[in-house]
C-alpha cells in the first residue's frame, strides 16, 4: 500500500544506470538504449549512462551517415542535457584501447577507470545492459 | 579471394579468424564494424599493420564516415574504398568469402 501511495504522490525515483557496450550502427542495441533512456527521463528517474567497451564509439564526434542510408542519432546524446541526464560516464581502459581520448567525444562526460566503473555499478538500484 | 569482414575487432574474433586464414596475396575488405580496425592508434593497429604486409586491406569509406572515423587517420597500407570499389573488388575476386 505505501508504495501505492508513494506512486500517486508523484513516484518512488530509484537509480538507474545504463550500461553501453555495443558500436553505434553494426547493431540495434544503441538507438534501443537510448530510446530507453529517455523513458527512464522520462518516469524522472535518477538516470546515470555509462559507456564502455565499444560503447565509447557511440559519442564518437563527426559521425556522419548520409553515406550509409542510415539515421545519424548520435545529436541526441548532446540533447540528454535538457532531459536532466547529466551523469555520463565513460571507462578510461575502453578509450586507451580504441586509441580514443575525451576530446574525441561529442559530450561532456566522467571518465574513470574500469574500478571506479565498478564502484558506479554497485551504486545502483537498476541496471540495463545494452 | 576477397575476404569482407563486418565486426568490430574489439567485439568478436572474425577479424583475427580472417587474418589466421588469408593467404597472402588476398584482399581483405574492412566493412560495417569492421572498420574501427582501420584506424591508428588503436589495440589492434599492430594485427593489421602486419597483414598488409602481404595482403592489400581494403575499408569502406562511407562505414569509416558514419563512425565519425576520418580517412586521414587509416593505418598506413589500408585503402580507403567506396561501394564502386567494393563493386570492383567483388568483380575482380575469383571467390568472396564473408567472416561475419
Amino acid at each position: 500500500m505505501s508504495e501505492e501511495d508513494t506512486m500517486e504522490e508523484g513516484g518512488t525515483v530509484k537509480k538507474f544506470l545504463y550500461v553501453n557496450r555495443r558500436a553505434p550502427y553494426g547493431s540495434i542495441y544503441a538507438l534501443e538504449s537510448l530510446e530507453v533512456v529517455l523513458i527512464g527521463a522520462a518516469f524522472e528517474q535518477d538516470v546515470s549512462v555509462l559507456f564502455m567497451e565499444d560503447g565509447v564509439y557511440q559519442i564518437k564526434k563527426g559521425q556522419d551517415t548520409k553515406g550509409v542510408d542510415m539515421k545519424n542519432f548520435s545529436p541526441t546524446y548532446r540533447a540528454l542535457e535538457m532531459y536532466d541526464v547529466e551523469k555520463l560516464y565513460v571507462e578510461k581502459e575502453s578509450l586507451d584501447e580504441r586509441g580514443l581520448t575525451e576530446d574525441d567525444l561529442l559530450v561532456p562526460v566522467e571518465v574513470m577507470t574500469r574500478a571506479q566503473v565498478s564502484d558506479l555499478m554497485e551504486e545502483q538500484e537498476v541496471i540495463f545492459n545494452f | 579471394m576477397l575476404h569482407t569482414v563486418n565486426k568490430s575487432p574489439f567485439e568478436k574474433n572474425s577479424l583475427d579468424s580472417c587474418l589466421q586464414h588469408a593467404k597472402a596475396g588476398s584482399a581483405i575488405l574492412l566493412i560495417e564494424d569492421a572498420v574501427y580496425a582501420a584506424v591508428s592508434g588503436t589495440a589492434v593497429e599492430g594485427r593489421v599493420k602486419a597483414a598488409a604486409q602481404d595482403k592489400k586491406v581494403y575499408a569502406l569509406g562511407p562505414d569509416l564516415k558514419a563512425r565519425g572515423l576520418d580517412e586521414g587517420q587509416v593505418i598506413d597500407g589500408v585503402t580507403v574504398v567506396d561501394y564502386g570499389g567494393f563493386v570492383d573488388l567483388a568483380a575482380e575476386a575469383d571467390k568472396v568469402q564473408s567472416w561475419l
